[in-house]
């Protein structure tokens, strides 16, 4: 047996595995039929899937109208919704480049599905923009090509064309990252299908081997993209950012936003990962990989990004306390006491103070807390994009035009429907691919886990084989 | 990327420690490896393999590279060349406004760029059939393979024995 965790380290495979423990722990959620968990949370998501499509198409026959957004608060729910989904879809690339690049071993337990997170609430988050356009057969207007009403191009010094780059590549790299990760896993299930199965998986593992030049050009593509996807990240949510800072209207014109915004969106992100992975860890039976350390570990991230959004906070009302300039006083003035008070709480007791009960270390450890404040930490990055938009744009330059927002039920709809949308495709995921990335929790299993008991485990062989300093010397490879 | 089949015969490994002592013992005995084969990334099997580092980076670099030109040439020519409009009474030619989408551009070249080159040099494409020796070596077990198609049995016998000494769990021909 050998024991090879240095005792300053987590363990973050439990259950004594040995590498076949592994591949089957892991690829039998999809091969054996689904749950009937998984069946009804699949058809409630499939019925707001429906709600949404419904929605949807009122909106496009029927027109923007049917929003409730009016001629002051003319972004409303819908760039609020956007802006919610973005931020969740921040946390997928953290945990899988950052975390790459930092060498944090605990990212292997989570960053398949945490990146299949991210792919999803980016589609999501892209639904609203492109119907706030209202005509949505012209949206290909948004991307720069002569088009026919003589060559005349995009504004490349719009924000919300930057936003366009921005998200499209961040959607693409992001499925690039996850699918280049995948196609491993994708043989392993292949190489213990049979018969229809196994044809649908070799196509889509493209004729993996495990070649070992093939693993290290694997290895090199893994590193430079999360090297790449590292800036592209934290570029994503400052440009979204910048469609606020770049305005002219108090309370967005502000130079905090872009790592305020960057901090809420890990912040948003990482709740809605331990949302989902307590959930996923419970029905899949991943505890083994999935350990109350992985969720420790995230936790500290929400304390940490949860703190910095509310020094933000406060540093705005600060800012514009100092700046002795009136419009912008009188625009967070408005922000706490005028209309949408509310929302102001709600925000500050979500995103600031509940957080802070992640200091004590049984709450961080405790499940039923994590998936509690996940929720509530949900909530608050919800109220803050609506803080941000709503309650700025109710009280404008002109108050014979102040206004007071209420969504419709399509906007309802719409936001509710979107969830389904992210839901089912998620609950699709878990059914044709492994849900942890099996390689990498392989190469981790005898530095990370309990005890590794493969058919050649010998006595100290772990300690010979990975002393401390190969330990170190395998994470610079 | 061969497309004739190949005669293989291949070990099984049980632990990578394993695996890493056949490749040392083979290149000792100067035992022409065809491949290896693991279900994981080993670490420390490059060097002995003599496997150079992959060159994937530069072109990621150059990728990259391609991809800022392409994005802030084309923006330059568009507001200074082809339809030069004023947005704000800023200069044409406004370069931080540019940044931004020069940013993108090289970050998705470089990714696209470098991905598809990765699939085409290791062979890889949707659709493409796996020469897959044994379905367990994406599962726990780590391959040696020799090439034996023109090999004697004197030849297969001599590595049949190497297989034998260096304790592989298993020894498999396989033509693919």
């Amino acid at each position: 047996m050998s024991q090879a965790v240095a005792p300053v380290r987590h363990v973050l495979i439990t259950g004594n595995k040995s590498y076949h423990n592994i591949t089957e722990d892991l690829c039998v959620p999809t091969e054996k039929s689904p749950t009937r968990e998984w069946i009804i949370a699949f058809a409630l998501s499939a019925a707001f899937l429906g709600l949404y499509v419904f929605a949807i198409c009122w909106t496009v026959w029927k027109g923007i109208g049917e929003w409730g957004a009016n001629r002051t608060i003319n972004w409303a729910w819908d760039i609020t919704n956007f802006v919610w989904w973005i931020g969740i879809g921040h946390a997928g690339t953290l945990i899988s480049a950052i975390l790459l690049l930092f060498r944090q071993r605990w990212r292997t337990g989570v960053n398949r599905a945490a990146e299949a997170m991210t792919i999803f609430a980016v589609i999501c988050a892209g639904q609203f923009p492109i119907f706030h356009m209202g005509r949505v057969w012209l949206a290909f207007f948004i991307f720069p090509f002569p088009n026919t009403r003589g060559p005349l191009w995009t504004n490349f010094n719009s924000p919300l064309l930057w936003d366009v780059f921005a998200i499209s590549t961040y959607f693409s790299v992001s499925l690039l990252f996850w699918y280049t990760g995948l196609v491993p896993d994708l043989a392993t299930v292949r190489d213990r299908a049979t018969g229809m199965r196994r044809k649908m998986y070799e196509f889509f593992s493209f004729g993996w081997t495990g070649s070992a030049k093939h693993w290290q050009r694997w290895e090199a593509l893994s590193l430079v993209l999360a090297g790449i996807s590292t800036p592209l990240v934290l570029s994503v949510h400052t440009i979204v950012s910048f469609d606020f800072a770049t305005s002219v209207i108090p309370g967005w014109h502000t130079t905090i936003f872009p790592p305020y915004f960057v901090a809420g969106a890990v912040f948003s992100g990482f709740a809605m990962v331990q949302t989902l992975m307590v959930i996923t860890r419970k029905v899949l039976r991943l505890e083994d990989y999935i350990t109350v350390n992985h969720i420790e570990s995230m936790n500290k991230v929400i304390v940490l990004t949860g703190t910095i959004v509310g020094v933000a906070y406060l540093t705005e009302l600060f800012i514009a306390w100092y700046s002795g300039y009136i419009y912008e006083q009188f625009a967070f003035y408005n922000r706490v006491f005028g209309v949408y008070w509310w929302s102001y709480f709600g925000m500050m007791f979500c995103n600031v103070v509940s957080p802070q009960l992640f200091w004590s270390r049984k709450i961080r450890r405790s499940i039923w807390w994590t998936f509690f404040l996940s929720i509530v930490v949900n909530i608050g990055m919800w109220f803050e994009r609506f803080v941000i938009i709503a309650t700025t744009l109710a009280r404008d330059y002109l108050p014979s035009s102040w206004s007071y927002y209420r969504p419709t039920w399509v906007e309802i709809s719409i936001f509710t429907g979107t969830m389904g949308l992210f839901f089912t495709l998620y609950l699709i995921f878990t059914r044709v691919a492994p849900v942890v990335a099996i390689a990498e929790v392989k190469a981790i299993l005898k530095v990370a886990g309990d005890q590794y008991i493969g058919p050649d485990a010998k006595p100290g062989h772990g300690h010979s084989s990975h002393s401390a300093s190969e330990i170190e010397k395998g994470a610079q490879h | 990327m061969a497309t004739e089949s190949k005669k293989v015969l291949y070990g099984l490994y049980n632990d990578e420690e394993d695996l890493k002592g056949a490749v040392k013992a083979a290149n000792a005995a100067h035992l022409d490896i065809m491949d290896v084969y693991t279900p994981f990334p080993v670490h420390g099997l490059d060097p002995i393999l003599g496997l150079n580092e992959s060159r994937l980076h530069y072109l990621g670099f150059i990728y990259g590279a391609i991809g800022a030109s392409f994005g802030f040439l084309t923006m330059t020519w568009v507001f200074t060349r082809d339809w030069p409009i004023v947005f704000g009474g800023k200069p044409y030619w406004s370069v931080p406004a540019f940044i931004p989408i020069t940013f993108e551009m090289t970050v998705l070249f470089a990714a696209w760029g470098m991905t598809i080159t990765f699939y085409t040099i290791c062979g890889m494409w949707p659709g493409v059939k796996a020469k897959t020796l044994d379905n367990r070596i994406t599962d726990d077990k780590f391959c040696l393979a020799f090439d034996v198609t023109s090999s004697t049995d004197n030849d297969v016998d001599q590595l049949k024995g190497f297989f034998t000494q260096s304790q592989a769990a298993e020894v498999n021909v396989k033509t693919i």
